[in-house]
């Protein structure tokens, strides 16, 4: 065995047993930072295949970013394994039946997919490295790529548009700022 | 086909061990350079006693740390509380690998290039470190289970997360004139004084002061300000725990120094040299340690105006710093990014609109 063989097994496990502690912890701050525990994960196996760029970003955005928000949520709510709401047994069920499903399909598409002839490239291949990742996005796809990017701006507008308190504005320093007068 | 190169493999190990050592040694220091540094500007003498000018106080303030009781509060969750402190320090260590410290040595023919790693990500491989620098706070400060600390370590980690979007948008700014992302490109680009503050003066401006709130220091220390919050994020920690936090902004401060040096100030060109005729006439290892040396000192500059400013600029208030960072560094930023596309586009169309 390789390194990259070492690598991938070390990830792939660490993937799936941080993914597995997600679900089954307790307490969702300790579920959030598995969750960071899988990305960090999933971005090694990025490196690995050469995609650097997406790995960093992955880092940035996912597990620096959204995370710290989720984790600013469940702190602030306070949450922990005596004040989480136990839920409805049928919908338990319905939860396992629904996952299942997925599965089912993940794996009837997957059986059908010709996976030998598409074996991942690995240490060697540059399409993920920053040159060939600019010049895919800003010249064969850039139609599409502004387009969503207008879609981001208006998703964001419309948080401003939705989250802002009308009367909070106005009474939070009526006369200019008069702290500690 | 692949058989293991070993040479490389001691070599970034000693690279590693030798940047880490330092890293560590220069932050002890900068804890008495910081202690000096405050005496001097309110006229006093600063730490005098261990040793001649004191230079033995951070010994003595190290052994200080570890000698004391180590406390973890019982209402506390264990292994968070002890992994705060340690992620804190690790995400300032890694930052380190790849600043090209230097040009490179010879030795024994072989070519020692004194960076840890040249990925072609540099830079964002630091962006991405800083993002996780956040958990360092926010962890200790929740593990703690105290109101004072978590409300420290959420103002700190919602400050680190505004700041680091203008921090981003003025790199862009600078990412379109060098074309790279690799630090080691880039310094060279920057050789014989064409530094990057030159033609993005108002670039460096933004990314000075999100360093300065990227590493918690004054006048963006709102997550310590004890008036407020008691001691802030790490007001449970004790002995060595404490010692790591504290630490940490210093490993930063060095690391940020580092950074701002390599991308606005030629990183490790000799000013007013031509290095490359310099190194062919006294040699190449000799030209790499001045390297290190002016490298190191464009670094303490960055660190002393560090110190210069907590001890002069008092602490901001909390809706001053969101406003700063939103409302006026992000335009800024916004503005400074699309002047500097225009002139670009510009310049590949031969000044022709």
């Amino acid at each position: 065995m390789g390194i990259t063989q070492v690598l991938f097994w070390f990830l792939s496990i660490m993937a799936i047993l941080a993914a597995i502690l997600v679900v089954i912890s307790k307490n969702p701050v300790h579920s959030v930072l598995w969750l960071i525990v899988v990305f960090v994960a999933i971005s090694g196996h990025y490196i690995l295949l050469d995609a650097q760029f997406l790995a960093i970003v992955n880092l940035i955005v996912y597990a620096g970013a959204i995370m710290v928000l989720f984790l600013f949520v469940f702190m602030l709510m306070n949450l922990n394994a005596e004040t989480e709401p136990q839920k409805n047994r049928w919908l338990k069920i319905a939860g396992v039946v629904t996952g299942g499903a997925l599965l089912l399909v993940l794996v009837a598409a997957l059986k059908k997919a010709d996976l030998k002839a598409q074996i991942a490239e690995m240490n060697k291949g540059d399409i993920g490295l920053i040159h060939n990742l600019g010049v895919t996005l800003f010249h064969d796809y850039v139609v599409p790529f502004e387009i969503s990017s207008v879609l981001f701006l208006s998703a964001m507008v419309g948080v401003v548009v939705i989250g802002r308190n009308e009367r909070e504005q106005k009474d939070m320093w009526p006369h200019g700022n008069n702290y500690g007068a | 086909m692949m058989h293991f190169d070993w040479v490389l493999l001691i070599e970034k190990c000693v690279l590693i061990l030798i940047i880490i050592s330092v890293s560590l040694l220069v932050a002890m220091y900068e804890t008495l350079a910081e202690r000096k540094v405050a005496a001097w500007m309110q006229d006093r003498r600063g730490p005098s006693r261990a040793g001649p000018w004191g230079i033995f106080q951070p010994l003595a303030d190290g052994m200080k740390l570890f000698a004391k009781e180590e406390i973890i509060p019982t209402s506390s969750s264990r292994l968070l509380f002890v992994l705060g402190p340690g992620l804190a320090m690790l995400t300032a260590m890694m930052t380190s690998a790849v600043v090209p410290w230097s040009s490179h040595f010879v030795i024994g023919g072989h070519v020692v290039n004194m960076q840890i790693a040249d990925v072609n990500i540099g830079i964002l491989y630091i962006f991405g470190v800083v993002s996780m620098g956040v958990y360092g706070i926010m962890i200790g400060g929740w593990a703690s289970n105290n109101k004072f600390s978590l409300l420290a370590a959420i103002r700190g980690a919602s400050q680190i997360i505004s700041y680091e979007l203008a921090m981003g948008i003025s790199i862009i700014a600078l990412l379109m004139m060098s074309g790279t992302l690799s630090l080691r490109e880039i310094v060279e680009q920057q050789q014989n004084g064409h530094y990057y503050i030159l033609v993005q003066p108002l670039g460096f401006l933004i990314f000075l002061i999100c360093a300065f709130a990227e590493c918690n220091r004054t006048p963006f220390d709102l997550s310590e300000a004890e008036n407020e919050l008691n001691f802030g994020y790490h007001q449970e920690y004790s002995s060595m725990k404490l010692g790591f936090y504290l630490f940490a902004e210093y490993v930063n401060m060095f690391i940020s120094g580092a950074v701002m040096a390599t991308l606005y100030f030629g990183g490790y060109d000799i000013p007013f040299l031509n290095d490359a005729a310099w190194g062919a006439h006294h040699g190449q290892n000799w030209l790499a340690i001045f390297q290190v040396v002016v490298f190191f000192l464009k670094i303490a500059c960055f660190i002393f105006f560090f110190m210069w400013v907590r001890w002069t600029i008092p602490r901001f208030r909390y809706d001053q710093l969101m406003k700063l960072g939103w409302n006026v560094l992000i335009p800024l930023a916004l503005f400074n990014m699309l002047a500097t596309g225009f002139i670009v586009l510009l310049h590949q169309n031969h000044w022709h609109f």
